[in-house]
This record gives C-alpha cells, sequence and structure tokens, in this order.
C-alpha cells in the first residue's frame, strides 16, 4: 500500500506534449506509471508519447474518455492555476502541480476551487510522489528521479525537492525503503500541508515510520508536530530541518511569521518536533540511523 | 520586489485611496521646489523622508520636519547625504505634515497558514505591528477575505468596529480596508500595509474627521510581475546591487554572506542544508546559492562569477543533486568557468543523481576535487578554506 499514488492511479498530464511534461511523462510510464490522458488545449485527437496516449483538449474529455483520477501539471506558470482548477472541476481528485512560478493571488483563487469540488492538490512547486513497487518499478507522478527508491514502508514527506532526493537517497543506500514519497512543494500557498501528509500515512497500514523534511519559514512543522505528538505515537518518527545557519528568508516579511504565531526559525522547529517525539538529525544522512534509534526496524 | 514608500503612495491612489499630496525629489534644490508648491497650498509645515527599503527610517535620522521651503532644501541635503543600513539615500519624498488625531494600522497580505489574504487592523497605528503581536497579541484584529470576492463590506466593517471606529470614520474604514485588498488582488502584492493610516481634522466634512494614508509599505508577487510590465519601471535598480542584478537576471537565487565558503546548489532546501552542514563542520557559508532547476552550463559559470565576485570567498563547495538538472552539464559549467576565472581559489565538487558518473569521468579529466556524500564535500571545503589539504 502507499498514499496517494499507487497501482490504481490512472494519470492524466496537463501539459503533456511539452517540453517538461513530456519528458517526465516518459520517466513515469518507464517507472511504471499508468498514463491514460494527455491535456493540451487545441490539441485534442493527436497521440503522444510514442502514439500510445490519447491527447484530449479538456480534463473533462480525458477524465470522461479514459477515466483518469489523477492529473499531473506540467502547464507554464501563466496558465497553471487555470490548469489545476479545471482539474478539479472535471473531477479529478488528486492534482499534483509541479509548476513553478506561479503568481499567489492565482493560488489562492485556484485553492478555492479546489475546496469546492472536493478535490486535494499537491504542491504547486513540488516534485510530486512516488511509491516504490517491485521490481525497481512502481508509481511515480511527478520528477522524482526513479532510481533513489526502494520499496519499503517508511513514510516522506518533505517541502523541498533535491533535499528530498539526498534524504530518500541515504535511506536507499542504508537498505530502508519507502511506503511513498511525497514532495509538497515550498510555496506559500500549498494544497496539501505537512500535518494533511501525516493525516494519509496515518491510515495507511503499509507505512510503519515516518520521515518529515522541513525548512525555515511558516509554522507548517509545528502544527504538523502538534498533530503527530496526538495522533502518531505508535509510530517512529524522525525530521530534518533545514536552514538552521540561514539568513531570515527575503521573501516574506515579518507580518507573515507574526501572523502564524511563530518565528518560522529552525531551531524552534526542531524544538517543537523534539516535543513531539521526533528524533532530529543534524544531516540528511543520519536519518538512517535515527529511524533505527526511534524504534524503526526495516522488514 | 519591495516598491519605495512614494511608489506605493502611488498605486494607492491609482485605486482611490486617500494619500496625502507629495512629491519626491533627488536633490535638495528640488526638495526645494517641491515643498515650495505645498506651502503655495495650504502646507503649514512639510515632512522630508528618505526613501530607502528598510525599516527604521526615523530613527537613522532620515525622517525629518521643514517649516520654510529653505529649511526642506537644507533637510534634504542632509538627508540625502545619509546612508541608512548600508543604502545611501537617492531620494527623498516631500509631504505636507499632518495633524494626527489618532494613528490606525492596517495591512493586507498573504498569509500561508491560513492559505488566504489576511487582513489586520489595530488600534496600535504608528508602531510595528510585530511590536504589537509581541506585547498585546490581542490588539490586532484580524479577517480573511474571500479568495474569489475580496474583503466583503460586512468584514471590512467588522474591523473597524472592534478598533472602535463609528459613523463617517467607520465608513471611510471600510472603504479602505476593502481598497487594500482590491491592491493585494488586482497588483498581485504580497503585502500592502498602511502604518500609520492616521485621523486627521477635516473641518470641510461632516464628522470634522477624516483617514489618511500616511506611509504605504508594497511587496509585490515576484511571480507575478509580467503581467505588469508598468511596475517594472518600480524596481530600484540604482539601489540593488550589481551582483544582485546579475543573478536576478541569470534566473539564481543569490543571497550574500558574510563567511569565506562560497556555495553553489541546485534547490534552495539542498542550499540551506548546504549551508548548515558547512556551519557544521566549523565554516562559514559566504553566500546562499541555488541555480535552480534543469540549469545549463552557462548558468553555471554565471554562478561560479556572482561567487567569485565575493573577495571573501576562500574555497567554493559545488553540491548538486541531479534530477531535472543533469550532473554532466553542472561539470561542463564549471570546467569552462574555471578556464576563464581570474581569481584561483580551490573548490570542491560533489555532483550525484541524473548523469553523475558523466560527470564524475569530466572532472577527473580536468582533476577537481571531488566528494561523495554530502557531510564529506562540506569537510572538504571547510579545510580548503582554512588553507589545509588541498
Amino acid at each position: 500500500m502507499s498514499i496517494l499514488v499507487g497501482p490504481e492511479t490512472r494519470l492524466v498530464v496537463q501539459g503533456l506534449t511539452g517540453r517538461e511534461g513530456g519528458f517526465h511523462a516518459a520517466q513515469m510510464v518507464a517507472y511504471g506509471t499508468k498514463i491514460v490522458a494527455g491535456v493540451t488545449p487545441g490539441r485534442g485527437g493527436e497521440r503522444a508519447l510514442d502514439e500510445s496516449v490519447p491527447v484530449y483538449d479538456t480534463v473533462s474529455d480525458a477524465v470522461r474518455e479514459t477515466g483518469a483520477n489523477t492529473s499531473c501539471i506540467f502547464v507554464p506558470a501563466a496558465g497553471a492555476a487555470d490548469a489545476i482548477a479545471e482539474a478539479a472541476e472535471a473531477g479529478v481528485k488528486t492534482i499534483f502541480c509541479i509548476t513553478e512560478g506561479i503568481p499567489v493571488h492565482d493560488m489562492v483563487r485556484a485553492l478555492a476551487s479546489v475546496r469546492e469540488y472536493g478535490a486535494r492538490l499537491i504542491g504547486p512547486n513540488c516534485p510530486g510522489a512516488t511509491s516504490p513497487g517491485a521490481n525497481g518499478r512502481g508509481t511515480k507522478v511527478g520528477i522524482i528521479p526513479a532510481s533513489i527508491h526502494l520499496p519499503g514502508d517508511v513514510g516522506v514527506v518533505s517541502r523541498s525537492g533535491t533535499l528530498t532526493y539526498e534524504a530518500v537517497q541515504s535511506m536507499t543506500d542504508a537498505g530502508i525503503g519507502q511506503s511513498t514519497c511525497l514532495g509538497i512543494g515550498g510555496d506559500p500557498i500549498i494544497g496539501t500541508t505537512f500535518r494533511d501528509a501525516l493525516e494519509l500515512f496515518a491510515t495507511d497500514t503499509a507505512t510503519r515510520a515516518i520521515v518529515l523534511i522541513g525548512e525555515i519559514g511558516g509554522a507548517a512543522e509545528e502544527e504538523a508536530a502538534a498533530w503527530a505528538a496526538a495522533n502518531l505515537s505508535h509510530l517512529p518518527r524522525v525530521a530534518f530541518i533545514a536552514g538552521r545557519a540561514a539568513p531570515e528568508g527575503r521573501r516574506m516579511g515579518h507580518a507573515g511569521a507574526i501572523v502564524s504565531g511563530a518565528s518560522g526559525r529552525a531551531i524552534d522547529k526542531i524544538a517543537a518536533l523534539e516535543a513531539a517525539g521526533f528524533k532530529v538529525a543534524g544531516s540528511p544522512t543520519e536519518l538512517p540511523r535515527l529511524l533505527i534509534e526511534a524504534g524503526y526496524s526495516p522488514r | 520586489m519591495k516598491i519605495h514608500e512614494a511608489e506605493a503612495r502611488e498605486l494607492l491612489s491609482r485605486f482611490g485611496l486617500p494619500v496625502p499630496d507629495g512629491a519626491t525629489a533627488t536633490t535638495p534644490a528640488a526638495a526645494r521646489a517641491a515643498a515650495e508648491r505645498l506651502f503655495a497650498a495650504g502646507a503649514t509645515q512639510v515632512v522630508i523622508k528618505a526613501q530607502v527599503l528598510v525599516g527604521g527610517r526615523g530613527k537613522a535620522g532620515g525622517v525629518k520636519l521643514a517649516a520654510s521651503a529653505a529649511e526642506a532644501e537644507s533637510v534634504a541635503a542632509a538627508i540625502l547625504a545619509l546612508t541608512i543600513k548600508d543604502l545611501p539615500v537617492r531620494r527623498v519624498l516631500i509631504a505636507p505634515a499632518a495633524e494626527i488625531t489618532r494613528e490606525i494600522y492596517l495591512s493586507a497580505l498573504i498569509d500561508r497558514a491560513s492559505r488566504g489574504i489576511l487582513v489586520m487592523a489595530s488600534a496600535a497605528g504608528g508602531m510595528e505591528i510585530e511590536e504589537v503581536a509581541a506585547k498585546d497579541p490581542t490588539a490586532i484584529v484580524r479577517e480573511m477575505a474571500h479568495p474569489q470576492a475580496g474583503l466583503l463590506p460586512f468584514q471590512a466593517r467588522r474591523l473597524g468596529l472592534h478598533i472602535g471606529l463609528r459613523g463617517e470614520l467607520l465608513r471611510q474604514f471600510a472603504a479602505i480596508a476593502t481598497g487594500l485588498v482590491r491592491i493585494a488582488r488586482e497588483a498581485d502584492a504580497d503585502l500592502v500595509e498602511v502604518n500609520p493610516l492616521a485621523v486627521v481634522p477635516a473641518p470641510e466634512i461632516p464628522g470634522g474627521e477624516r483617514l489618511v494614508c500616511l506611509d504605504a509599505k508594497v511587496t509585490l508577487d515576484d511571480s507575478a510581475l509580467d503581467r505588469h510590465p508598468d511596475f517594472s519601471a518600480w524596481r530600484d535598480e540604482e539601489s540593488e546591487d550589481p551582483i544582485d542584478r546579475e543573478a536576478r537576471e541569470m534566473g539564481i537565487s543569490y543571497i550574500r554572506l558574510d563567511g569565506s565558503i562560497g556555495c553553489m546548489v541546485n534547490g534552495a532546501g539542498l542550499a540551506m542544508t548546504t549551508l548548515d552542514l558547512v556551519t557544521r563542520a566549523g565554516g562559514t557559508p559566504a553566500n546562499f546559492l541555488d541555480i535552480g532547476g534543469g540549469a545549463r552550463a552557462d548558468k553555471v559559470a554565471a554562478a561560479m562569477r556572482i561567487i567569485l565576485a565575493d573577495a571573501g570567498v576562500k574555497a567554493i563547495l559545488v553540491n548538486i543533486f541531479g534530477g531535472i538538472t543533469r550532473g554532466d552539464e553542472v561539470a561542463k559549467g564549471l570546467i569552462e568557468a574555471r578556464a576563464q576565472q581570474e581569481r584561483v581559489v580551490p573548490m570542491v565538487v560533489r555532483i550525484v543523481g541524473t548523469n553523475a558518473t558523466e560527470a564524475a569521468t569530466l572532472l577527473k579529466a580536468a582533476a577537481f576535487e571531488t566528494a561523495t556524500s554530502l557531510d564529506e564535500a562540506a569537510e572538504k571545503a571547510v579545510a580548503l578554506a582554512a588553507g589545509g589539504a588541498k
């Protein structure tokens, strides 16, 4: 088992005929992901990925014709929020948005659509999710390199891209496999938070330990820590927080942190996580050892 | 992108918000001319304010009053000679000094936690909102704007009522609060803050008082600047360090720090982690630098120039986890950059992930010092910066 993506995933790729979309879709298929459709407005009727996948003009068409239940968006930033809303309206329940640089007010509106239609959004500006399976295959939606994974039972959730790869690689090198690796994205407005991800992992019987990889800024790690303390005490849990030595973030002024009631500093996030029973690593390479110390044993 | 008070005022007035008269000047003579016009229009005193993109101008002597055009000229000359928190003052704003009865705080901003537009108001205007939040969090009232419709009038009134406004002032306040949210949405601003929003005497209107936006702070969303071409004129390129500008134009995120180890990394989280590990290994990072996803050789070469422009850099650590970014592209960029660089600085390179094997072959042929693990790379860089093992 896994969360969000797995054998049941029937993926529609919005922006499949673009350079990024086409490249990563091919990688997903090679790993074992079922891509059932692509969407590029004005190019419906074409076929992509060596003629193997039909392209539709709208997400509604793709859903009706192929039963797509998950979307992955590679649409350029100016149209990406609209692509999210379109997927939600078409009835897609799990929407991954890889695109970075989406105007933040577009996201406020897109998120309202996602909520209105009862969909779940992951991202934007996220690497997606992978649920590794047997024989070097599995289901991946997004851009996480397939080569870093090992199937297993540790759930990984992270705000970052390459830092996630680093952490997952160190786990794989140590023989510790993953149930699902999920990158939730680092933008100010995202669809799925750390806490949401932990709630999903909590319901997944195949996940027996948690790795949380956070960053300075905001209060999402503290919120997740509080939830985990009350609801995840049965699972070994470890964390890493990037930015102990970093200067204060530039993107948002203090007002954002004040409103969240948190400082956004690494030291406070680490304290909150430790208080919630997480073992916190000083380097991503320490995560495998800490998992074992937290009581996790690979099967 | 932060914009100056003068431009923030212009944005507010474009949206019909009450902003007092005023003008900017880059020379004392121009300041005098502006002051003359304001005195002729009925001002009894003018305020001269340094236009710099940092807080604490007042304490630094960057905000002063003048009672005559001649005094305005000399005050402007003094302020234009200041450097506030490393930023030279190149321009001043001259405005009529207001007779303030009461100061209010009001802002609209993107809030991560609630994932929407948050509007905050406080009766304790004129102070930094952080200070208010620390002293008395209950003094700040909040409303979430509707994601599609903006701040609704009843929400705006509720904010005004909570900070003790009644009658005509309440009506004005509600219009200003909904206006701030309209600006945030239509101009794609992360933050629109008016502090103080001042109550001033206005004998000409019923109630005898009105609200004016005396100071404004606006941060525009960098990701949305493309659809507001007119805002590009508001970028303060003069105050922008040339190195920062090159980084911005190349799509590289760069923040200069005080240490000796230059860092080149792909991805913000991994870049921060690299700084953390350098620090943990006993070194001091010279910068945060994220070359972004899918960087090609030319971007790597630009990143190298940016790092080396900092004379404090004694060693360089390159840490790349290839995903979208291809390791061999980065290696080629490094080899190209080293051939061009004027200053020789020891370097340790770690490239893993996509095309790491090809990268390793290229780097070996070019005799680069390499590392396998992140921790090892950080330790080597620290040793190199200290003049140790090569």
